[in-house]
C-alpha cells in the first residue's frame, strides 16, 4: 500500500484526475498482450518530463516500484506491474514536437502512436521505417524501450537504428539527455543505445529524437509459392547473394498454408509447402527489373507459382494472405505459444528442420511464419489448453526451441524482448558474467530496484526453467 | 436477454493485444484504457469474478461505449464487445437500478402521466417532443428532454408522425413481393418525409408497402441503456405487430432499426430467427430490384452536386457498405466522392451522446473535418440517428454541407419529382 501523503503529493504533481487508486483503474492498467494480470496500487499519468522526474524522486524516496507504460501491447510483459506499486502511463505525452525536413530529424514525446507518426512524416515525403505489427496502436516510447522490429527491418534496420537522442528520467529522478540531433556524436558513452531495448528498467523515456530518411518512391509486391520449405529458405539466401535486399521478405511454412486453406479459404497450388512474400521498393523504374531478377534466381528452387502485383489492390491481395495468418491460427482453437527466435539467415533451412523435429518429438503442431529476410521466425507452438500434458510439453518444446536456436548462433528473441516471459531462460543465452555485468549496471543506476522490477532478470528465488522441478 | 456470465468464453477470447485502440472512436477522443474494448472486456471479466461491483468509475467506463462494433471488425478474434458491454450494463442496471446509464430511462414503459421534468421543459421543441413521442420510444432514451443541451441542433419533431399520415400508394397490395416497412421512431416522429420517400420509391419499382401502427421502438436505445427487460418487451410487441411470417421482407430505412431486427432479435430466441431472414435495408433491397439500372438510364445532370456517404455502424457491421455507394454513384444529379474514415462512428451511440456530450462532440468534430476535406456539399447516410449527430456536428464546425437520408436523394432523382 502506498501512504496517503504520497498519493496526495502525486495528485499535486499530476492533477488529481490523473492519479487513481480506484479498483477499476487498477484493473485497467494490470495487463498487456501477454494476458497476464498484476494489480498496481496506483495509476498515474504525468503531463511532462518535469512531472516524471518529480514522481521518480518520490518513488525513489519511498521505494515504490514504477512501471512505465506505453500502449500495453507488448508480448513479454514489459509493462506489467509484477510487484505492485505504480503504473506510469505515458499517454498524455503524445505530441510530435518537431519534424525537421532540413536535417531529417524528428523530435517526439513517448506517447505518440507509431503509425500516426509514420503518417505525419510520410505526408512530407519522409520515412520512419520500423514497422512492428502493432504499429497502429503501439507507442514510440514503447518501441524504443523494447527496440521494436518489423518486416521492413531486413532492409532498413530496427528501432535503435533510428534513435539518435533521448531525454530520460533516471530511477533516482534526474532528467538527462543523451545523443542529440546530429548524425554523428562520439562524446562519452553511447547511452542512447543502452536505453534502446532496456525494457524500461534503466530510465523513463520522456523525449525521443529520431532519424528520418526519404520515402521510397514506390514498391512492388510478389508472392512465390514453393514445393518444399527448403526451397523457400534457400531462395532467401539466393536473393541476398544476388545483392538484392528486399524491403520485406516474409515467409509462411506448410502448416501456415494448411491453416490458411482450412480457415481462410486460401487457394494454393497442390503440394505447396512454403511461400514467400517479397516486396522491393525504391525508384519506380528499377522495380520491374528487380522483380524479374528475383524471380529468375528463385526459379530453380521448386517454385510452383508466382504472382507479381501490378496495382495497389493486387499488392493488398497478397498482404491480405499474410494478415490472415493470426486470425486463422486462432480458429484452430488451440493455445498458441508465440516465440520470435532469430538465426543468421543462412541457417534458416536448418532451423526449420530442427523445429520440425521438435514438433515431432513432443507431438505438438508448430506453425512457422515471419521475417525470413533477417532470420526472425515467429514460431507458434500449439497446444490444447484443456490437456495438461500438452501444456507441459509445450513448455519443454519452448526450451528445446531456444536451445536449438542458440546452437545455430541465434537469439531467443529478435523483437519481443525478455520481460517476464523469457526471463527464466536468460542464462541459456547469456553467460553468467554477462548477466552479472548487466545486473551491476542496473544496481548502480537503480539501487533500490524500483524501475520496472522483475523484468529481464529472473528473480533468484525462482530461477529455474519452467520445465524443471522446483 | 443473455446474462453477462454467458459471455465468459467470449471475453476470454480477448487476447489483450490492444488492436481495438486503433479504431475505437471513444478511445481516440479520450485516450484512456477505460475507453477501449480491451479495457471494458477486462472490467466485465472482473464483474463476473465478483472482483468489482457497480462502483462509480466502473459505471462511467462502461457508459463510455458507442456500441458501434468497430472494435469487433478489427479484432483478431472478432470478440463482440458491444454485446459484452450491453450485458455488463444490464448487470449494473440490475444491481444499481437503471439510473446508472439512462437519465430518461426510468420513464421507459412506465406510462407515468406526470413526470417531474415535464414542467421544466419550456422550449417549444421539448413540449412538442413530449406530446408527440410516446414513452415507449427509444428517442426518449437518446434525447431525454431536459438532457438535450440548449446548443444542440435537434430536428423539430413533426406535427404528424409518419404512421398517422395518410399515405397514398400507386401500387396494389396484390402484386409483387409482400413487403412491410418497419418505420422506427426516428422516421416516424422526426423525419416522416423519409418514410414517404420510401413508399414512393417502392411504388416506383412496382411494389406495395404494408404499414402497421402497432409497431413500437426497436429497442436499441434500451439495449444501450442496459434496460434488458424493456428490450424483451419491445421485441415481443414488435413480433406481434409485424407478423413477419406473413411477409417476404421487412424493410428498414434506419440502420439502428436494421441492427435491432436483423442482429439483436435473432439472439432473443428461435422464434425470432425469422427476422434474420426477412429484414432488409431498403437500399440494399432496391439495388436487388435493379434501381441502379433504372437510374442509370436517366439523363445526367450537367451540374451535379458533390455528395459523400457516411456509413452508419449498424449497416457497416452487417457488411452493407456497397449498395448505398452504388446507389449514390448511379444518381444522375450526384457526383459521388469518398470521405476519409467514412465508416467511423458519428459519435451518437444510443444513449452515449446524452451522457458524454463532450466526447460525442469530439468524435463528431472529427467527422465534420472529414466531410469538409472531402469538399462534399451533401452528406448522405442511412440512419436518422446519424443524421441528427451529423447535422449537429457540421453546424458546430460551420461546415456548409447538407445532411440527407440517401432515400431523399434517390427520390428527388425520380422522373416527375
Amino acid at each position: 500500500m502506498i501512504p496517503e501523503n504520497v498519493i496526495r503529493e502525486l495528485r499535486e504533481i499530476c492533477g488529481s484526475k490523473f492519479v487513481s487508486c480506484e479498483k477499476t483503474d487498477r484493473i485497467l492498467y494490470s495487463y498487456d498482450a501477454t494476458r497476464r494480470q498484476f494489480l498496481p496500487d496506483v495509476v498515474v499519468h504525468p503531463a511532462d518530463a518535469r512531472a516524471v522526474s518529480q514522481i521518480m524522486k518520490i518513488a525513489h524516496t519511498h521505494r515504490i516500484p514504477v512501471y512505465p507504460r506505453g500502449a500495453g501491447s507488448g508480448f513479454t510483459g514489459g509493462a506489467l506491474p509484477v510487484k505492485g506499486g505504480m503504473v506510469m502511463g505515458m499517454s498524455r505525452m503524445n505530441r510530435i514536437l518537431d519534424i525537421d525536413q532540413e536535417n531529417l530529424v524528428a523530435v517526439v514525446e513517448p506517447g505518440v502512436v507509431t503509425g500516426a507518426f509514420q503518417k505525419a512524416v510520410e505526408a512530407l515525403g519522409l520515412f520512419y521505417p520500423p514497422d512492428p505489427a502493432s504499429l497502429k496502436v503501439s507507442s514510440l516510447g514503447g518501441n524504443v524501450a523494447e527496440c521494436a522490429g518489423g518486416p521492413r527491418c531486413v532492409k532498413y534496420g530496427v528501432t535503435k537504428d533510428y534513435v539518435i537522442g533521448l531525454e530520460v528520467v533516471t530511477p533516482t529522478g534526474d532528467l538527462i539527455e543523451t545523443g542529440g540531433t546530429t548524425m554523428k556524436g562520439v562524446v562519452g558513452y553511447d547511452l542512447t543505445k543502452l536505453f534502446c531495448g532496456s525494457e524500461g528498467t534503466l530510465a523513463v523515456i520522456t523525449k525521443i529524437i529520431l532519424k528520418l530518411i526519404p520515402k521510397p518512391q514506390a514498391k512492388k509486391t510478389m508472392l512465390v509459392v514453393f514445393d518444399a520449405i527448403d526451397g523457400a529458405a534457400k531462395a532467401v539466401s539466393a536473393i541476398v547473394r544476388e545483392k538484392i535486399i528486399p524491403a520485406t521478405l516474409e515467409f509462411m511454412d506448410g502448416r501456415t498454408l494448411d491453416c490458411l486453406r482450412q480457415t481462410a479459404g486460401l487457394a494454393m497450388p497442390e503440394g505447396a509447402q512454403a511461400a514467400l512474400i517479397i516486396e522491393v521498393d525504391g525508384d519506380r523504374e528499377f522495380l520491374d527489373k528487380q522483380a524479374q531478377r528475383i524471380l529468375k534466381v528463385v526459379d530453380s528452387l521448386g517454385v510452383l507459382e508466382n504472382r507479381v502485383a501490378n496495382t495497389f489492390e493486387e499488392s493488398e491481395e497478397i498482404w491480405k494472405i499474410r494478415r490472415a495468418i493470426s486470425p486463422s491460427l486462432k480458429k484452430l482453437g488451440l493455445e498458441k505459444f508465440n516465440e520470435d527466435i532469430c538465426v543468421p539467415r543462412s541457417k534458416l533451412p536448418e532451423m526449420i528442420r530442427r523445429i520440425e523435429k521438435i514438433s515431432d518429438q513432443y507431438g505438438l503442431p508448430i506453425v512457422n511464419f515471419g521475417h525470413a529476410g533477417d532470420g526472425n521466425i515467429h514460431v507458434n507452438i500449439m497446444a490444447d489448453k484443456a490437456d495438461a500434458k500438452q501444456m507441459a510439453d509445450a513448455e519443454l518444446a519452448i526450451e528445446a526451441l531456444f536451445r536449438a536456436t542458440l546452437a545455430l548462433g541465434g537469439t531467443m528473441s529478435g523483437e519481443h524482448g525478455v520481460g517476464i516471459m523469457k526471463a527464466p531462460y536468460l542464462s541459456l543465452e547469456l553467460s553468467s558474467q554477462s548477466i552479472l555485468y548487466m545486473k551491476t549496471l542496473k544496481r548502480a543506476l537503480d539501487p533500490h530496484n524500483i524501475l520496472n522490477p522483475g523484468k529481464i532478470f529472473p528473480d533468484d528465488d525462482d530461477a529455474h526453467l519452467p520445465g524443471e522441478a522446483k | 436477454m443473455k446474462d453477462l456470465e454467458k459471455y465468459r468464453a467470449w471475453s476470454q477470447a480477448c487476447v489483450k493485444c490492444g488492436a481495438c485502440r486503433a479504431t475505437c472512436p471513444v478511445f481516440k477522443a479520450e485516450n484512456t484504457e477505460g475507453g477501449v474494448a480491451r479495457g471494458k472486456i477486462t472490467l466485465a471479466q472482473a464483474m463476473m469474478d465478483g472482483e468489482v461491483f457497480a462502483e462509480e468509475r466502473l459505471v462511467h467506463d462502461l457508459s463510455q461505449c458507442l456500441l458501434c462494433g468497430s472494435c469487433t471488425n478489427l479484432c483478431p478474434n472478432q470478440v463482440p464487445t458491444h454485446e459484452i458491454v450491453a450485458a455488463a450494463r444490464r448487470q449494473v442496471a440490475r444491481e444499481k437500478g437503471l439510473s446508472g446509464f439512462g437519465k430518461g430511462v426510468a420513464a421507459l414503459l412506465t406510462h407515468k402521466k406526470s413526470m417531474g421534468w415535464m414542467s421544466k421543459a419550456g422550449e417549444l421543441a421539448s413540449r412538442l417532443l413530449c406530446r408527440q413521442i410516446p414513452e415507449t420510444s427509444g428517442l426518449r432514451l437518446r434525447f431525454p428532454v431536459p438532457g438535450i443541451p440548449r446548443e444542440r441542433t435537434f430536428p423539430k419533431p413533426s406535427f404528424t408522425p409518419f404512421l398517422n399520415r395518410e399515405i397514398r400508394q400507386t401500387v396494389s397490395p396484390s402484386t409483387g413481393p409482400r413487403v412491410l416497412f418497419f418505420t422506427g421512431c426516428g422516421i416516424n416522429y422526426l423525419y416522416p418525409e423519409i418514410g414517404e420517400c420510401l413508399v414512393r420509391l417502392l411504388n416506383f419499382t412496382g411494389i406495395h408497402v404494408a404499414l402497421t401502427d402497432e409497431q413500437v421502438c426497436c429497442g436499441l436505445p434500451a439495449l444501450s441503456a442496459g434496460a434488458g427487460d424493456a428490450v424483451d418487451t419491445l421485441a415481443q410487441r414488435n413480433f406481434k405487430a409485424l407478423k413477419p411470417h406473413a411477409f417476404d421482407y421487412v424493410l428498414t430505412a434506419c440502420a439502428s432499426c436494421h441492427g435491432a431486427l436483423a442482429g439483436l432479435y435473432p439472439t432473443l430466441g428461435d422464434d425470432y430467427q425469422v427476422f434474420a431472414e426477412k429484414t432488409r435495408d431498403v437500399m440494399d433491397f432496391l439495388m436487388d430490384m435493379d434501381l441502379a439500372g433504372r437510374l442509370a438510364g436517366l439523363p445526367r445532370s450537367k451540374a451535379p452536386v458533390k455528395a459523400t456517404y457516411h456509413d452508419p455502424c449498424h449497416l457497416r457491421n452487417h457488411g452493407l457498405t456497397q449498395a448505398p455507394r452504388q446507389l449514390l454513384s448511379a444518381l444522375p444529379q450526384v457526383d459521388f466522392v469518398e470521405m476519409a474514415d467514412a465508416a467511423t462512428c458519428c459519435g451518437l451511440g444510443g444513449t452515449f451522446s446524452v451522457h458524454h456530450y463532450e466526447t460525442s462532440q469530439k468524435i463528431g468534430d472529427q467527422k465534420a473535418a472529414h466531410v469538409a476535406q472531402s469538399g462534399a456539399q451533401i452528406v448522405a447516410t442511412a440512419c436518422p440517428g446519424c443524421m441528427i449527430q451529423l447535422r449537429d456536428s457540421l453546424n458546430r464546425q460551420n461546415v456548409p454541407a447538407r445532411v440527407v437520408h440517401l432515400l431523399e436523394l434517390v427520390c428527388r432523382a425520380l422522373p416527375g419529382q
